[in-house]
């Protein structure tokens, strides 16, 4: 088992790229055997992050585990330095678990063109990219991982996306990109000010006295737009509902489940406890465009008329719940935030799992065209209206510990923030509580009450298929169980999260 | 030694060099009027070679060759583009050869 | 059971469940798994009653302090407000050495805590807490639940959703009782919005129809928004009370002074902002008779037990910081009662202008709320929950007996497809009086002592402005009652169907309920005060909260108030018929009884005109306020929050900000359209280019070097 805790998470990085390398030879024609590849694939990674789960010390979670140390880059002193702890743990597992459930999902569901050889090694593409960017305990490693996510999400939502794929692609493509570009000079910025190396660790013991407040300050500005633009707060978010509209369904899953937490993660692993001195003067920005994205998320999902597209902007408002617990510089803060990561890939995950069944049926998520899909198809009617009220945040489901946490922490944040102010953000988001209460209901009551349009009357509507029970009777339970028992999720996180919080003195 | 009257001369032919390039429309001319301004240069070359005793005599000398060697080279293959400009077009008016414009 | 009471809220989730998944095999189709669940922990809510009464009075709490006590310990706790960790021991002996009045042992609350989960070094605990209010409680939601599960049987028969309903109440009893036993304010939060979700999921049990999910989103919202203030005063409190979120510490702390002031009012009012829109209070009422969309049975349900009472227990359970926080053992106004006072009145003056007979009883719920709401607010207490605990019974019955009339007319119009049912439906006719009349407060039915305590302890408390909102609240409900009762059962039938009695499931609740009806004020009157001795609890005594008990004066005010009104509204209703039926038969009676109650009438119809006429208007003009203002401003908000999003979207979002975004794109293209122009192909324009640029740069040189 020795050398298995060794490469358990290079394999759960690299899997998924060896069969997508294993699948270039197989001829096009043979889909089943790419399904099969891909389903394979996939599984053995989740199976690899199954034993990370059962070997993980939990009683260490605010420690590196399963850690490997090899010499990469050695002209700029770069280290394949990989390790997973509390805070990235769950989202490594979550990566894995979406990854599966895509799959299985694809299997009757390839969006034009079809051609399945090529969306299934993208999603393999992305599967190392996603869990390597979780486990990267290296700037440059991470940065590459990073970057290495762009590329297949560029195509899947360039080649199998909708009417205005190419406009939708391009504009996410250079938004992130621009980040991207912010971001490494940050890194580099640390690499020369704060002690000549990569390692994230290393950097937490050294950069914060080693580099001047003023320097610090410009730095973390760099990671912010990098990260804020993946998350995406607002005024940086317009990618977003485009990207997601234009997205096929698998694309946008794994689009909100995982890759927008990769910028939210960025600021727990990298930005905040490297850098806590400009964390700290950063923090009242970060809350206030975080509580401007829940008001105006909200208001944009009331404008929407498409239901895709009102789902990718209630993303913004739910990141902004997590943005606002990370600004709180709190353990309370920063719990709820890894919980909202994780609530929010689960639910809005399956929302897009519910929207793009509905499109495949309907051929349309006007919700003025929409109406009376309880009749229809009851059982997906009915889970789109849990994952409506999971999304709202009803207590009982896993979304309820992304917000109520978060609130509860901006009525005392950090010392040396302003609490009238955080307070004032707090009354802000409890306001969008209600906001998002009225338009997930509203989305509701014109999808799935009343009665369906005559154009749709007689059409013969399918309830749920066999790889939509599949995919998504997990995630389901794991909404629920989550809900109920969040100490599952917060005892994992809390010492990491403890820990990441250190340079903070007490941490609230 | 006065160096003014070479100096005068090569400014004369690089001058008339310059406006040759600038004016004329035929390829051929142009070829020719790229050789005077070179020759221009060649000049002022040796003659501010001269100006620095024996060995800048010497140096200026050699940078001399030097040009009159590249520039036979360069008119070696401006003349065959010419050329073969005038077999495709059956013109050689370099107004009518803008293939690059972007 | 006490310490197991934890097992009660989950039979009715397991019930919730197994009636999902398995409940359309079964020959009952679920209903089986739901009554039977609901048995059993009726059963088990019984016993915790009985263990409860049996409980030895051990723990001793030192009678409540004067108000200048309180004023010293905050200013010397206000220091040490908040500390984290503190014991509640340490607050416990502080309260002893504090306060200095006579002891009297109580039963002490039977708690049971585990660990839910843990950030940084807060623990958050979930569990239960079972004192009398909390018994007590139990007792009455089961009960009712119980009893509208059995009248669902028969009342949903047929209904394309049958077990997804029964499902439903499963899961809507299990909030309430979640609620009931939590521990925590955080627990309760939970029971909270589950029954938030079940009333969602119920008022809009027939979803086909845009008006009933319009009413199951508007109850939502409503209550929803409420819950803002709700979110803000748990955060509050719980670190005004030290990290936590526990309601017992919560209350010692607030009654000790440990929590400051400002903090105080901050998280009660934000609280009573929940409570606004849970319980249905002004201004935040509006959505309850919105709600009678859903079945009959939920609204029997909602009204009676579960939902909107969930807000009044809220405040009694947080009584420590109400009491506080709002002064209310001083006298005079307060929030909570004027809140409560105004419900009483408009709600009630609203109940006369309707023709639906569930939207009567829906105001004549919101105007008992407001009782309910007042009575905590002026100090009563032991008052306002005993009203909890007998309304519960009368209102059940109430809803119950009007649904057996809509399923014997299939309408809910009194006016047009009821009267005279009482010969075709004699046992929902009596059971109905009998409800009636417990709820106009009459002796000696259960709302005559409950109202009577409310009277006495507002006029004992220094509120004489609220015993007297009271009283008129007391002649409003017993008029508007009567007219009620008139149309439904009295005069002839005007409908078209074939009205019969109701089978058995239906009648037996009817008459189950009746009962307690009838029987359950007795348990506080005076010389029993059964009641008041199973409730009383600590945070009851540690704030000094004072019982008081019946009185002979308030109560022959209000009877005599009461018959009052019903004479009146005889008068109003019945009489105005009795001459046209007898001069249909006799045109010397018809002029005989003109002339001898002509006087006398046209006396009546005077004041009848004028105060009837003023009455009406007003009663219209307040319910067009609430129509149109109040609704209308909830809808306009929606409207403009719409409108906003919109305008923000178009102008801002796709504008601006996007605008930005596009704008770098095309700028970057515009610049190269630029450099192409020069880009021309000619030879000989790039020579004078390099010409032009090497004379330029070398007449730099000249110039400047």
């Amino acid at each position: 088992m020795e050398s298995l805790d060794d490469s358990a998470l290079s394999l759960a990085v690299f899997v998924p790229l060896v069969v997508a390398a294993a699948m270039l030879l197989v001829p096009r024609e043979n889909e089943t055997a790419h399904k099969l590849m891909a389903l394979g694939a996939t599984l053995a990674t989740f199976a690899v992050g199954m034993l990370i789960l059962a070997r993980f010390d939990y009683g260490a979670s605010d420690q590196l585990q399963f850690r490997v140390d090899a010499p990469w880059i050695d002209v700029i002193n770069s280290r394949y330095l990989l390790g997973v702890d509390g805070i990235s743990l769950p989202l490594l597992v979550l990566s894995m678990f979406v990854c599966v459930l895509v799959v299985v999902y694809s299997w009757n569901h390839f969006p034009e063109p079809h051609n399945p050889k090529a969306f299934l090694i993208l999603i393999l593409v992305l599967e190392t990219g996603m869990n390597g960017t979780f486990v990267a305990q290296d700037l440059i490693l991470f940065f590459v991982f990073f970057e290495v996510v762009l590329l297949p999400m560029y195509f899947m939502i360039g080649v199998w996306g909708g009417e205005q794929r190419q406009y939708a692609a391009i504009k996410f493509f250079l938004f992130t990109l621009f980040g991207s570009a912010l971001m490494i000079l940050s890194f580099l910025a640390l690499y020369f000010s704060g002690g000549q190396t990569f390692s994230i660790q290393e950097l937490v013991a050294v950069a914060a006295d080693n580099i001047p407040r003023s320097t610090q300050l410009i730095i973390f500005g760099g990671l912010f737009m990098g990260f804020a633009i993946k998350v995406p707060m607002f005024p940086f978010h317009t990618w977003l509902p485009d990207a997601h509209t234009q997205a096929p369904t698998q694309g946008s899953v794994i689009l909100a489940a995982i890759l927008l937490k990769l910028g939210t993660y960025g600021f727990i692993r990298i930005a905040i406890p490297i850098l806590p001195e400009a964390a700290m003067a950063w923090a009242p920005v970060i809350g206030g465009l975080a509580v401007v994205g829940i008001i105006y998320g909200a208001l944009g999902c009331l404008a929407q008329s498409d239901m895709k597209r009102l789902i990718a902007f209630s993303s913004v408002a739910h990141m902004g719940f997590v943005m606002l617990g990370i600004a709180t510089l709190t353990d309370f803060g920063i719990n709820a935030a890894v919980f909202g990561m994780v609530a929010h890939g689960l639910i809005t995950g399956m929302l897009f799992f519910v929207a793009g069944s509905v499109k495949d049926r309907f051929h349309t998520l006007e919700l003025s065209r929409l109406g009376g899909l309880l009749l229809q198809a009851p059982r997906m009617g009915w889970i789109l209206g849990f994952c409506a009220m999971a999304s709202l945040g009803l207590p009982g489901l896993a979304g309820f510990w992304g917000e109520f946490p978060a609130i509860l922490a901006a009525y005392s944040p950090a010392e040396g923030l302003s609490e009238a102010l955080f307070r004032t953000y707090m009354v802000i988001a409890a306001l969008g509580t209600v906001l998002a209460a009225g338009y997930l209901l509203w989305m509701l009551q014109r999808a799935a009450f009343g009665t369906p349009k005559p154009e749709f009357a007689e059409a013969p509507i399918a309830d749920m298929h066999w790889p939509e029970y599949v995919a998504w009777v997990p995630m389901l339970v794991l909404i629920l169980v989550l809900g109920i028992f969040p100490g599952l999720l917060f005892g994992l996180t809390d010492g990491a999260v403890g820990n990441a919080l250190s340079s903070f003195g007490a941490g609230g | 030694m006065l160096v003014n009257q070479f100096l005068v001369l090569g400014a004369v032919l690089f001058s008339i060099g310059v406006y040759g390039v600038l004016a004329r429309r035929n390829g051929v001319l142009v070829l020719m009027s790229i050789e005077l301004i070179l020759n221009a240069v060649n000049i002022n070359l040796v003659a501010l070679g001269a100006l620095q005793g024996a060995s800048g005599a010497v140096t200026g000398q050699v940078f001399a060759l030097f040009v009159i060697t590249i520039a036979a080279a360069e008119v070696g293959v401006g003349l065959a583009i010419v050329l073969l400009i005038y077999r495709n077009r059956a013109s050689v008016d370099l107004d009518e050869v803008d293939l690059m414009k972007g | 059971m006490l310490e197991n009471a934890w097992v009660i809220p989950t039979l009715t989730f397991v019930s919730f469940w197994l009636i999902l998944f398995f409940g359309k095999r079964l020959p009952g189709h679920g209903a089986e798994i739901g009554i039977g669940a609901l048995g059993l922990a009726f059963v088990l809510s019984c016993v915790a009653v009985v263990q409860w009464v049996d409980r030895p009075a051990t723990e001793v709490v030192p009678h409540g302090t004067s108000e200048e006590v309180h004023g010293e310990e905050e200013e010397e706790h206000g220091a040490a407000g908040g500390q984290r960790g503190e014991d509640r021991q340490v607050v416990a002996t502080a309260v002893e050495t504090g306060g200095h009045g006579e002891e009297t042992p109580i039963r002490s609350a039977v708690e049971r805590n585990v660990t839910w989960f843990t950030i940084g070094d807060v623990e958050v605990t979930a569990g239960t807490a079972v004192d009398g209010l909390t018994v007590v409680m139990l007792f009455t939601v089961t009960l009712i639940s119980l009893l509208v599960h059995v009248f669902s049987t028969n009342y949903m028969h047929g209904d394309v959703r049958f077990t997804y309903f029964f499902a439903a109440l499963s899961l809507f009893t299990t909030g309430m009782l979640l609620l009931v036993v939590s521990s925590s304010t955080l627990q309760a939060l939970f029971g909270w919005e589950l029954m938030g979700l079940c009333s969602f999921m119920l008022i809009g049990h027939w979803w086909e129809k845009a008006e009933n999910s319009n009413a199951a989103m508007k109850a939502f919202l409503t209550t929803r928004t409420g819950d803002v203030g709700l979110l803000v005063g748990i955060v509050t409190l719980f670190f005004a009370a030290g990290q936590t979120f526990d309601i017992a510490l919560i209350n010692e702390r607030a009654l000790t002074g440990a929590i400051g002031h400002t903090a105080l009012v901050v998280g009660a009012v934000g609280l009573f902002i929940g409570v606004i829109g849970k319980s249905a209070q002004f201004p935040l009422h509006t959505w309850l008779p919105d709600a009678m969309a859903g079945p009959t049975p939920v609204s029997a349900l909602i009204h009676a037990a579960t939902m909107v009472v969930a807000g009044v227990y809220l405040v009694a359970r947080l009584y420590g910081v109400f009491w506080e926080a709002f002064d209310i053992g001083a006298g005079g106004v307060n929030p909570i009662a004027v809140v409560g006072g105004i419900t009483v009145l408009i709600a009630a003056a609203l109940a006369f202008v309707q023709d639906d007979i569930k939207k009567v009883l829906a105001y004549s719920t919101v105007s008992q709320l407001g009782y309910m709401v007042m009575a905590l607010g002026v100090g009563a207490w032991t008052a306002g929950i005993f009203h909890l605990f007998t309304h519960a019974f009368f209102k059940g019955l109430l809803f119950l007996g009007a649904g057996s009339v809509s399923h014997a007319v299939h309408s809910f119009d009194m006016k047009a497809d009821m009267g005279g049912l009482r010969k075709y439906m004699p046992t929902t006719f009596v059971t109905f009086l009998i409800g009636s009349v417990a709820l106009a407060g009459l002796f000696p039915l259960a709302g005559f002592w409950s109202k009577d305590e409310i009277l006495v302890g507002a006029a004992e408390n220094g509120y004489p402005v609220f015993e007297l909102v009271g009283i008129v609240g007391a002649f409003l409900t017993a008029a508007y009652m009567t007219r009620c009762v008139y149309l439904t059962f009295f005069g002839e039938y005007r409908g078209h169907a074939h009205p019969h009695e109701s089978p058995r499931p239906i009648t037996i609740p009817l008459m189950v309920l009746a009962v307690f009806s009838v029987g359950a004020g007795l348990l506080n009157a005076p010389g029993v005060e059964k009641f008041f001795e199973i409730t009383e609890n600590r945070v009851f005594l540690l704030a000094g909260v004072e019982h008081h008990s019946f009185e002979v004066f308030p109560a022959v005010v209000s009877t005599v108030v009461v018959l009052a009104a019903i004479a009146f509204a005889y008068l109003l209703f019945f009489e105005r018929r009795l001459p046209r039926g007898l001069t249909r038969r006799n045109a010397l009676a018809r002029s005989g009884y003109t002339l001898l109650t002509n006087k006398y009438y046209l006396d009546h119809l005077y004041t009848g005109v004028i105060v009837g006429s003023v009455k009406g208007a007003i009663a219209r003009a307040a319910y067009w306020f609430n129509q149109k203002v109040i609704d209308g401003v909830v809808n306009a908000v929606g409207i403009a929050a719409r409108r906003s999003g919109d305008w923000t979207y178009r102008h801002i979002d796709q504008a601006v900000v996007d605008g930005a975004v596009n704008g770098a794109g095309f700028g970057a293209e515009g610049f190269g359209g630029i450099l192409r122009t020069i880009q021309t192909g000619r030879v000989q324009q790039y020579a004078a280019l390099l010409f032009g640029a090497a004379t330029v740069l070398a007449l730099g040189l000249i110039i400047f070097v």
